[in-house]
């Protein structure tokens, strides 16, 4: 059956956001925790709006795998906030758009009349992912346990030997899918040979990612980057991930890592597997008006779609072809997008699966295929192959830059879509036409 | 009477409930002790099985004996009676036939921790908040309610006289260690503690063998020695004689209790009426007066704002933030912050010692650049630069996005409020909140108005000063105000000592041993040279003060002092290099030092900087250290004579010129003369 358009009903609105930089994992564990990157990039968001904390009527974070110490993530980022008591928090998980679904959840709670006013959002601390003790182990400590005696230990002691020792590495298990077994990067050399891309288009790709973002940077579009102090007072004030002077040359020296030898995919022309945060916050027209609040866009329409976990670098496809079928646009319709990087192969077979009719006739059940999406209006300050890919936070992340896009082009339309690890797509559709909707919404949304 | 009341419940353990009437916290005055003795006398007439006494009040036990009826009590035969009286009350608490528990929390101080160690057993709790501790050397007396009889009993005679000696607080566990309570446990918990100690009446544990060892008598004098040794490192005889004497009686008379209470009773009854711990008393006393100055009981700070993340704004961000409110701190750049962030994490660590709450304290303080808290802040307190132009167009961003009834406040020190409120849109809102370095440590804050400064903004900077925990001293805006005008004649004085060749460490000793907690000298290099010289030059004008050219000198070639390492001190690992001397120094060094203060001292208060006698004397123990045995530069003055002392200063007037002229303070009677606050 065909899906609706629920949030034509009650208009739901980011107020405003922020987000962390994203830092690079470096092999150890990063200064922060999920939570603080989470309540890093939350306080400063919250420190300047007309509307205090405990006014919120929830938080809603996504985040894939949180600390030992961090069960119901955003409860915790709840109260270090300073909601109070009072403020209900859950968090949600569906892997890479886990941020994106706590967008979602906040604006069917919106529109259904159960909130008002929510702070969503993402985190991820990925150089915090866990390093686990391998079954072997887990049974001889549990056998060492139950040794009462000393000799019993001592025998116990002959049998522990280096295979014992081996480690799980939680975030290489994270990355492969459960159900065929492939990697994330496998799943893009699938794309890349489905879709005939060569290694060198996706170093080209990932080349521009870099200049994109380090443009941005130098331009002052990252708006809404608020900086990192870690407890020693040490500043973060930047992505660090970005390397200006990536050319086709630097990168087609690194080798393929998923396919090894013979693949293409390689880290240089992947995701950067990174620590950061970003929140939003969303409220109903009432609470717009009630509290005073800024607009930025509106959230118009959201659509999950499923596909084959080999393939799920296509998700994207799946998710906005019946997103923009539903609202009767059209790819010319669409100002910006916004597609996770989370390969570069990945983003470019969507393109080209979007831009083909065979493919749209067979997989998406359309008449011909959608128009083109053009290389300028997709992913134009970079994307997660420069800024990194914090798993929970990335969806959060696209929405908002996707905001800040239109309104510094003073755009209308705009998509941000992921694809998600087991077969899954996202896609949400923002426009800038808060203005228009609601003459209550403040001065400096559309300049 | 209903200080005390008590339940019999039906296992037959009396429940004693101590809450004084019309106090925040239950004080041992001499009418709560005789309503004690005959709630206890009451009790007994029930033959209860057991006696539990627990406090109603959230802040905690007993906070310690009334030491407001302490002051001016001069005569020693009154004094000694008064102390017997409490020691034979407490006797009837712990010669009681059935067991009796003392059930801790919050404050247990002083005459507080003396009633429960009469109790046969101590229940404390867990909370972080418990305090048990003997303040009293601080106020020049020492355990006076046979607590130094029971203590040294109990946890035996070194933990017990370093608990004495020292006034450390201590938590639940913390007493747990040296025996001092029997269980700690959550305070949710506490009738079931206390009801399994009155029917299993476990046996009371005896000090260890080392401890019980040091109160044979042949060892008892040696450890005099060493221990007077050790505290003359710290507080001369001559200034702190309590600590000493409390040695001598324990020396004395640790053989036998009743020789011990007796010997107690004396000489607590000598030092209470004797001039320092009168002295001492005052001290508290002005303290408690300034702490009276509640301010708006409806402003509730909940969100401050700091401009200037210096050395200064980023302390007091760190100090708010410590204390609970949400603070967002602006500076120009997020590199100007982050140092202040490092900072503001050293003394969470130190203050807070658990993770949870030093990371609330983190995520509390928040860095902000950008400047977005203003709107929602309650309390903006500007620390940038001494610069009125800088501040003032600082102040004309601010003003608008304030919230209407938020305070704006200047940490300025030497720059007329007059002069920063005159482009603001509502001059009468601005006041100024003076702090000291170190932040944390120093207690006062100077709450500084203008003629203008609507009343109301008065009362809601008193109200913010209580949220966190600060001394405010109410003082006129003119220059210096009261701290660092008062101060600053005595540092040129220092200043001109070490021109004519004096060597810093004798004329910082010459300081010390009239009892300044810090020579001027090191003083001036730990405030730092270059702030000294920016003083100089503002106040110099008012205060007909020319700035040493040996300090311009010094802080063209960059030595600031502590902070680069070299001012008037080399400092080593932030240590000055000194060159101790034995020889003794010329009075005429402390005589000019503090001739100097007590004669600009004189001018404030003829000025009416502050309200009264008392306030000068207040703000400059709290704002400088200066003496507190002394009980502040007024109080000096008077116990001195004051004609005495006038005469001195025109002799200094004579030998050293103009910069001695008495002020014309001087000369009629102190309008409110000496007071106890």
């Amino acid at each position: 059956m065909k899906q609706q358009n629920l949030l034509e009903g009650r208009a739901v609105y980011i107020v405003d956001g922020a987000r962390t930089p994203f830092l690079k994992a470096r092999g150890k564990p990063g200064p922060f925790h999920a939570s603080d990157l989470a309540v890093a990039a939350g306080r400063s968001l919250l420190s300047c709006q007309p509307c205090a904390a405990s006014q919120l009527d929830e938080v809603i974070l996504g985040c894939v795998s949180s600390g030992p110490d961090e069960a119901n993530i955003a409860r915790v980022v709840a109260l270090r906030l300073g909601c109070g008591h009072k403020v209900p928090a859950w968090t949600v998980q569906r892997n890479c758009a886990s941020g994106m679904q706590a967008l979602d959840s906040a604006a069917k709670d919106i529109v259904s009349g159960r909130a008002e006013l929510v702070l969503a959002g993402g985190t991820e601390s990925m150089s915090h992912s866990p390093v686990l003790l391998n079954p072997l182990m887990v049974n001889w400590l549990a056998e060492w346990n139950r040794s009462a005696s000393t000799t019993a230990r001592l025998k116990q002691l002959t049998k522990l030997s280096g295979k014992h020792l081996t480690p799980v590495i939680g975030l290489l298990r994270g990355l492969t899918d459960p159900v065929v077994g492939l990697s994330m990067g496998q799943t893009a050399e699938i794309l890349a040979n489905r879709f005939g891309i060569s290694r060198t288009m996706m170093d080209k790709y990932a080349s521009k990612s870099h200049l994109r973002l380090g443009g941005a940077i130098d331009n002052g579009y990252l708006e809404e980057l608020v900086p990192l102090y870690a407890d020693d007072g040490t500043l973060y004030q930047q992505d660090d991930g970005v390397r200006r002077d990536s050319t086709v040359e630097t990168l087609s020296k690194l080798k393929p890592v998923f396919d090894r030898k013979f693949g293409s995919v390689t880290a240089g022309n992947s995701a950067q597997v990174t620590d950061g945060a970003a929140m939003l916050l969303l409220a109903s027209a009432d609470a717009v008006e009630h509290y005073q609040l800024p607009v930025l866009a509106r959230i118009r329409d959201v659509q999950w779609a499923g596909l084959d976990p080999a393939q799920m670098g296509l998700g994207p496809v799946y998710a906005m072809a019946p997103l923009l079928e539903r609202n009767a646009l059209n790819s010319s319709d669409i100002n910006y997008w916004e597609i996770n990087e989370a390969f570069s192969a990945q983003v470019l077979a969507c393109r080209m699966a979007w831009e083909d009719a065979q493919f749209c006739r067979e997989e998406l059940d359309q008449q011909q295929a959608f128009g083109e999406i053009p290389c300028d209006r997709l992913n134009v300050d970079g994307g997660a192959v420069s800024i990194g890919h914090p798993v929970g936070a990335s969806g959060a992340r696209i929405v908002l830059h996707l905001a800040h896009i239109l309104k510094r082009h003073r755009a209308k339309n705009g998509i941000a879509s992921l694809c998600i690890g087991g077969g899954q797509g996202g896609a949400m559709w923002i426009t800038n036409d808060a203005r228009q909707e609601s003459d209550k919404a403040g001065g400096e949304a559309d300049e | 009477m209903n200080n005390w009341n008590f339940e019999i419940d039906t296992e037959n353990i009396a429940w004693l409930h101590v809450d004084m009437q019309d106090s925040g916290a239950n004080i041992l005055s001499r009418e709560m002790l005789e309503e004690l003795d005959h709630q206890l006398l009451s009790i007994s007439q029930h033959n209860p099985v057991g006696l539990v006494i627990l406090s109603n009040k959230t802040s905690g036990f007993i906070a310690g004996a009334d030491v407001k009826a302490f002051a001016g009590m001069t005569d020693r035969h009154e004094a000694e009676q008064l102390i017997h009286h409490a020691h034979e009350i407490l006797d009837h608490l712990e010669k009681l036939p059935f067991p009796s528990v003392a059930c801790i929390h919050g404050f247990c101080l002083g005459g507080g921790l003396e009633l429960a160690l009469a109790c046969s057993y101590r229940i404390a709790s867990d909370d972080a908040d418990v305090r048990i501790g003997f303040p009293e050397t601080r106020l020049g007396i020492f355990p006076g309610f046979a607590g130094t009889v029971r203590s040294t009993a109990l946890i035996g005679h070194l933990n017990a006289l370093q608990l004495m000696l020292t006034n450390r607080n201590l938590n639940g566990w913390q007493a747990k260690n040296i025996g001092l309570v029997d269980e700690v446990v959550p305070t949710r918990q506490f009738k079931s503690a206390a009801r399994y100690l009155i029917h299993n009446r476990p046996h009371r544990r005896h000090p260890p063998l080392l401890q019980r060892l040091a109160g044979v008598s042949l060892l008892r004098s040696g450890i005099t020695t060493w221990l007077k040794h050790q505290l003359s490192k710290k507080a001369s005889i001559e200034h702190y004689p309590a600590p000493y004497a409390l040695l001598d009686h324990w020396n004395t008379s640790a053989g036998s209790p009743q020789q011990m209470a007796l010997s107690e009773q004396q000489e607590v009854a000598r030092l209470l009426t004797g001039e320092t711990a009168q002295n001492l008393i005052r001290v508290f006393l002005l303290q408690n007066r300034l702490k009276a100055q509640k301010g708006d009981p409806e402003f509730n700070p909940a969100h401050v704002h700091v401009v200037g993340g210096g050395l200064m704004g980023g302390d007091i961000a760190a100090w708010c933030s410590l204390k609970g409110i949400r603070v967002t701190l602006q500076d120009q750049s997020p590199e100007m912050l982050s140092r202040a962030i490092g900072r503001a994490q050293k003394l969470f660590s130190k203050r807070l010692r658990n993770k949870l709450k030093v990371r609330d304290a983190m995520d509390r303080l928040i860095p902000d650049h950008l400047a977005r808290g203003v709107p929602r802040a309650d309390v903006v307190i500007e620390a940038i630069y001494e610069d009125a132009e800088a501040k003032q167009a600082l102040y004309q961003q601010l003003e608008p996005r304030m919230k209407s009834d938020a305070i704006l406040a200047t940490n300025t020190s030497s720059i007329p409020l007059e002069i920063l409120a005159e482009k603001l849109q509502d001059p009468g809102r601005l006041v100024g909140l003076h702090f000291f370095n170190p932040v944390a440590k120093m207690p006062l804050l100077e709450i500084v108005t203008m003629d203008s400064t609507d009343a109301a903004v008065v009362e809601r900077a008193l109200a913010f000063c209580k949220r966190i925990s600060k001394l405010p001293l109410l003082v006129k805006s003119s220059p210096g105000f009261l701290v660092n005008r008062v101060l600053l004649p005595y540092l040129m004085e220092a200043m001109q000592l070490h021109k004519e060749g004096v060597p810093a460490a004798v004329i910082d000793k010459a300081a010390k041993e009239f009892g300044m907690p810090m020579g001027p000298i090191e003083l001036a290099d730990t405030v730092g040279l270059d702030i000294c010289k920016s003083v100089a030059e503002k106040m110099g004008n008012t205060l007909a003060i020319e700035v040493p050219q040996e300090l311009i000198n010094m802080v063209e070639a960059g030595k600031l002092g502590r902070k680069s390492g070299e001012g008037f001190y080399r400092y080593e690992k932030g240590k000055a290099v000194k060159q101790e001397s034995s020889q003794p120094v010329d009075k005429i060094l402390a005589d000019r030092l503090i001739g100097r203060l007590l004669n600009e001292a004189v001018a404030t208060l003829r000025e009416g900087v502050v309200e009264d006698a008392d306030a000068v004397d207040a703000g400059i123990i709290f704002g400088t250290g200066f003496a507190p045995f002394r009980g502040g530069p007024m109080h000096y003055i008077e116990n001195y004579g004051r004609e005495a002392m006038l005469e001195k200063i025109q002799q200094l007037e004579q030998q050293y010129g103009e910069r001695f002229k008495p002020d014309s303070g001087w000369q009629p009677p102190s309008p409110t003369g000496r007071g106890s606050g």
